[in-house]
């Protein structure tokens, strides 16, 4: 790991910008927090297909709908409580529902926000948009994978939910590394036990694997980058060859990562899984780091646990 | 197949007044009411305004109807039936588990649908969007957006009114379908919209006030709007809940009720 440290939604408005160099179909929608999301580099290049929609996010994900019907690849952001929250709706029925090529790339998502408060930490977005038919939902942990994701996003055709995130946290994998939508990234080989983690919690599993491999304690991390479709064949088998199974999010524990891995393990394996994150509470303010201590989705928790 | 003449359109839209009374008496469910008072604006949109190619339903240059109301699709199925974008004889499956014709428009069952809605006041953003990428492809097509007069009481509705205006989209026109009726009553009863002119005045956009049962008027109203520049154009529509089926009109009760036997065969003669 890399001492640079980035959030994935600046690797996003970077991997957006060369992708709008690439295809011209590509138009960007906003809600008047470009600068936030970082759709502003795009803006900024290609003024012609990028529109600040005002804050009027219901309206966005319509006009979207609209450009996607007419052959357009529209990306459309905001924050994840805005995104998710306040356009579920519109989401549903002029997106998901007609299946049409929007993406919604949602950032500030989850309590790691911070200073601004559980109005604006999003942690209830993994659980409504996975349960919404037609949708993709994918959740990036470093700037590798994110650009890796905005490219490929665009090449599929359908609606995708991209969740992003505001604190900055370390580059995981190399540039050459081959990700695949559906296919979560097993790090290490340990057998002690498996961290399922997505988005900023992976940084934590990882510093996880590490203190405790000194302590001679051998666990793999599960990097779930596409929450749906969930890679059932991951889960089963780290169910199968491993001690104890963590998930660990930045996400209400009902209905995100951990229920969708619970979902797979009550089918096919029963297992106990320890599920980490906001036990079903609203956020509040305070330093990313600090918020991530106070609800226990951190490296520290997941040893405790495995312990 | 174009109508030009007043009386041929008029002769349409008793034919497409049938059809909605076919579907909503066959499935025993479905909404009349609006459907009926939309169904001489639908019928010159569909059988003289729009371009549109019946064999194409997806051509990219064809002009664009987002039936924003869309539980008033009876009307609109019943204008892509008879313009030849599916069989006339599929009507009768509305609403049923094997149709095509679902309670609310779906862009991916039915040839001509051009988008998906039912849950109200989400189809002017969609015209907005697909009026923007008209702009941005240099495509001359227009397109429609047929809202109900309860239904702009959605704020999202003024959302789109508003980026409307912002990208000037004189490729748009909005049809506001003022049949003052609602499911519990009156608009000034429920949540009065008024003045509906006004409020799109205000917001940037061309007005133009129709009879929205007057053929000659509603054409009219096409063509001034054609030939706005640098706005939208925004055509309030005064029309009757039930139009044409004699115990049906001015009454909210109508609004997603479906007729009985005597009931439907009375309509029918009425229709003639």
């Amino acid at each position: 790991m890399e001492e640079v440290k980035k959030a994935t939604r600046e690797s996003y408005g970077e991997a957006l910008l060369d992708l709008g160099k690439e295809n011209k179909n590509i138009v960007v929608l906003d809600a008047d927090l470009s600068t936030a999301t970082k759709t502003a580099l795009f803006a900024k290049e290609f003024p012609n297909r990028f529109f600040d929609m005002g804050i009027a996010e219901a309206n966005m994900m319509g006009v979207a709908a609209g450009l996607a019907s007419c052959g357009k690849v529209p990306f459309a952001s905001t924050f994840a409580v805005f995104a998710a929250g306040r356009s579920y709706d519109q989401i549903r029925c002029s997106i998901a529902y007609p299946k049409l090529n929007v993406k919604i790339c949602a950032t500030h998502a989850g309590v790691t926000v911070g200073e601004d408060g559980a109005t604006h930490q999003m942690i209830e977005d993994i659980s409504m948009m996975r349960t919404m038919p037609n949708m993709t939902v994918m959740s990036v942990c470093d700037d590798t994978e994110t650009k890796w994701a905005v490219k490929e996003i665009s090449k599929i055709n359908g609606p995708v939910y991209l969740r992003l995130a505001r604190l900055k946290t370390g580059i995981i994998y190399n540039s050459d590394m081959k990700f695949k939508i559906g296919k979560a990234i097993q790090i290490g080989e340990g057998t002690d036990a498996t961290v399922f983690a997505t988005g900023v919690t992976v940084e934590q599993a990882l510093i996880a694997k590490r203190e405790l491999k000194e302590k001679g304690i051998d666990i793999r991390v599960v990097d779930v980058h596409t929450i749906k479709p969930i890679d059932r064949e991951m889960i089963i088998k780290c169910a199968k060859e491993t001690e104890k199974l963590i998930s660990i999010e930045d996400h209400n524990i009902i209905g995100g990562l951990g229920s969708a891995i619970s979902e797979v393990l009550t089918e096919e394996c029963p297992t106990k899984l320890i599920r980490l994150g906001i036990c079903d509470t609203f956020g509040k303010s305070g330093k990313a780091e600090k918020l991530m201590e106070y609800f226990g989705i951190t490296a520290k928790e997941i040893i405790n646990k495995i312990q | 197949m174009k109508l030009e003449s007043v009386e041929e359109l008029e002769k349409m839209a008793k034919v497409v007044r049938r059809g909605i009374l076919e579907q909503v008496y066959k499935a025993q469910s479905g909404h009349p009411g609006g459907s009926l008072s939309i169904a001489d604006i639908m019928t010159v949109l569909y059988f003289n305004e729009l371009n549109l190619d019946e064999k194409n339903p997806n051509w990219e240059n064809r002009d664009r109807l987002v039936l924003s109301k869309g539980h008033c699709c009876p009307a609109l199925y019943s204008c892509l039936a008879n313009r030849g974008f599916f069989d006339v004889n599929e009507l009768e499956s509305f609403r049923g588990i094997e149709s095509k014709l679902q309670g609310h428009p779906d862009m991916r069952k039915v040839p001509g649908v051009d988008m998906s809605t039912g849950s109200l006041g989400q189809g002017l953003s969609c015209a907005v969007g697909m009026a923007i990428a008209g702009q941005m492809n240099k495509k001359d097509y227009r397109v429609y957006c047929v809202l109900g007069d309860g239904e702009i009481e959605e704020g999202q509705v003024w959302e789109a009114a508003m980026s409307a205006n912002k990208y000037k989209l004189d490729n748009l026109c909005v049809i506001v379908d003022n049949n003052n009726l609602q499911i519990d009553g009156t608009i000034e009863e429920v949540m009065s919209s008024y003045p509906i002119d006004e409020k799109f005045k205000s917001f940037g956009f061309q007005i133009i006030n129709i009879d929205g049962h007057n053929i000659e008027e509603i054409k009219s109203a096409f063509e001034v709007a054609k030939n706005v520049k640098d706005k939208p154009v925004c055509i309030i529509a005064k029309t009757i809940k039930g139009k044409g089926v004699s115990y049906m009109e001015n009454k909210a009760e109508w609004h997603g009720k479906a007729p009985n036997e005597e009931q439907y065969k009375i309509a029918i003669e009425e229709l003639k």
